[in-house]
């Protein structure tokens, strides 16, 4: 692996071609959404060039702000029930017999390549007043009469986490799966029961993977869009939803490269962590 | 300890597979209107998907984009995945870094790059556009795992083809090509799979003119409820699962999602 040859000009231009395509496809629309963040709104949903802090400023408007804590607050208490959640169904299931193990990992990577408009129809159905959970709450005669869970903010909790939680299952795989058998062995050999071994060995050494994975769940769900706008009300709308009205039927597109931007950084920030994490975590391995 | 990997195993499960299951019962439900519990079974809703010209439009465009996007993903990742991990470019970690990054970030801010960029050149609303967009946003997928392949395989067969006189591009062809095949195809269907189910990108991309299959669930969920996206929905889990199940039986799935390797030889 080490021994890399020098490039010859031919894999420079072989690498010439997918380079071009992200610097024009990818860097390149960057460049344009910091240039139309300057630019003047004009009444109809038009915009002019020009060198204007409009779009910026609105940023700090307590619509924008409402949003943008919103949003924030409600992923990264999805990151947290997911991790809380996870955290301990990846440590099983890497410990688990191959068939069962493969089975769980199928339904987890059908529920990850599911569509956000597929498991929002899928929850308002399950929450629903027509055919869903309370139904057969009635039917067992727990309940008097059906009622419709969603919209609400519990109904975009569970949403966001059931689009999450397979994300964060893979986030944690590989570092659970390499946890040394032998380590926990040794707890237990030396007395430590299987929960105290749980919380005193792999908790801890988990630690850095269980932030990371907490913080890529969190840029996740950030950016969700439909589940916001399936099973929430405008005021669970989050600022992905708020990000493209504003592009789309607003068609204030300064202001909605702005708040784009914005989201870059803080993404970016968070990725950063995340990239920290990791490397230190490598090196002390 | 043991009865909590149970419970815990079975609410997750029970977690992922409820929506699932209560829309795969919707949509054999006879009647319109959803009853609970439901009557009769009909596979009138699965009919209506494929003679609805809407929906069939609908499901080829996705299909095509899906399609179309991957292999353009694969065009992208396939060099750069193979120029970075055989040569000592310098740069390297930040090429490599632009290939993850549009996968890292919220799709809603590729959505509106993509946007604004089609827009000042005039050419919008097309479904070139969305396949462009797909390609570039999930190229990180093939570009993983195509790397990770690159970084797995035995470099002497390349070694000893070139000692036995193929240049580098033959040896690229008749042996480091066949040696990625794998990789190339799961990220392929990766991007495929993925393109099929995304809506915000395709939405402020073309949304208005082309529409995919999750743009018009989603339209025809403004409008009320149909069972017909109870089937659409059904089908869509079937694809994925299956697609999921394939790889579990002739690729190596737990590999692909980075088990450790200890794991893969036990109980072979």
């Amino acid at each position: 692996m080490s021994e890399r040859r020098r490039p010859t000009p031919g894999a420079y231009g072989v690498l010439a071609f997918p380079i071009g395509v992200l610097l024009v496809f990818f860097v390149t629309p960057f460049g344009i959404m910091i240039a139309y963040s300057f630019y003047r709104r004009i009444q109809g949903g038009f915009y002019e060039p020009a060198f204007d802090l409009a779009s910026w400023q609105r940023l700090f408007e307590p619509v924008f702000l409402d949003r943008a804590v919103f949003s924030i607050g409600i992923s990264l208490l999805a990151g947290a029930v997911c991790i809380a959640v996870a955290f301990p169904f990846t440590f099983f299931l890497t410990r688990m017999r191959r068939r069962p193990h493969v089975a769980l990992l199928i339904l987890v990577l059908s529920a990850l390549s599911l569509s956000e408009v597929i498991v929002g129809f899928s929850w308002s159905v399950v929450l629903g007043r027509a055919s869903g959970i309370s139904n057969v709450l009635v039917w067992l005669g727990l309940m008097d009469e059906p009622t419709a869970y969603q919209p609400g903010f519990v109904a975009v909790l569970l949403g966001l986490c059931y689009i999450a939680f397979p994300y964060c299952v893979l986030t944690l795989y590989p570092s659970l799966s390499r946890l040394d058998r032998e380590v926990t062995e040794a707890a237990q050999t030396l007395g430590a029961s299987p929960w105290k071994t749980f919380w005193t060995v792999v908790v801890p050494i988990g630690r850095p993977i269980v932030v990371a994975g907490f913080l890529l769940v969190f840029v996740f769900t950030l950016g969700s869009y439909l589940i916001a706008s399936i099973l929430g009300r405008p005021e669970h709308w989050t600022l992905s939803v708020f990000i493209s009205d504003q592009a789309s039927f607003n068609a204030n597109v300064p202001f909605a490269a702005a708040m784009a931007l914005l989201l870059t950084v803080l993404s970016l920030a968070v990725v950063a962590v995340v990239f920290l994490i990791e490397s230190r975590t490598r090196r002390r391995a | 300890m043991r009865t909590l990997k149970w419970i815990l195993s079975v609410v997750v499960v029970a977690f992922l597979i409820t929506p699932l299951l209560v829309v795969a019962v919707v949509s054999v439900n006879e009647n319109r209107y959803m009853d609970f519990p439901p009557e009769a079974a009909s596979i009138h809703w699965y009919t209506e998907l494929w003679n609805d010209i809407g929906w069939r439009n609908a499901i080829t465009r996705s299909l095509l984009i899906g399609a179309a996007s991957g292999a353009l993903a694969l065009v992208i990742a396939t060099p750069l995945a193979y120029v970075l991990r055989t040569y000592h470019v310098r740069l390297s970690p930040l090429l490599y870094s632009l290939g993850i990054l549009p996968f890292m970030l919220p799709p809603v801010i590729s959505a509106i790059g993509m946007q604004v960029f089609w827009l000042s050149t005039g050419h919008f609303q097309r479904i070139e556009n969305v396949i462009v967009a797909h390609a570039i946003f999930f190229s990180t997928l093939p570009l993983i795992t195509i790397s990770l392949a690159m970084e797995q395989m035995d470099r002497s067969l390349a070694e000893a083809a070139q000692t036995l006189g193929a240049n580098q591009r033959t040896t690229f062809r008749t042996i480091t090509l066949p040696l990625l095949l794998p990789a190339m195809i799961t990220g392929y269907a990766a991007v495929f799979v993925l393109s099929l189910n995304e809506y915000i990108i395709a939405f402020l991309v073309a949304g208005f003119s082309v529409e995919t299959l999750p743009i018009r669930i989603f339209n025809t969920l403004r409008y009320g409820f149909t069972p017909t996206i109870a089937a659409v929905t059904v089908v869509f889990i079937a694809v994925a699962a299956t697609v999921f199940a394939s790889f579990a039986r002739f690729g190596n799935l737990l590999r692909f999602i980075g088990a450790d390797p200890a794991i893969l030889e036990r109980e072979r």
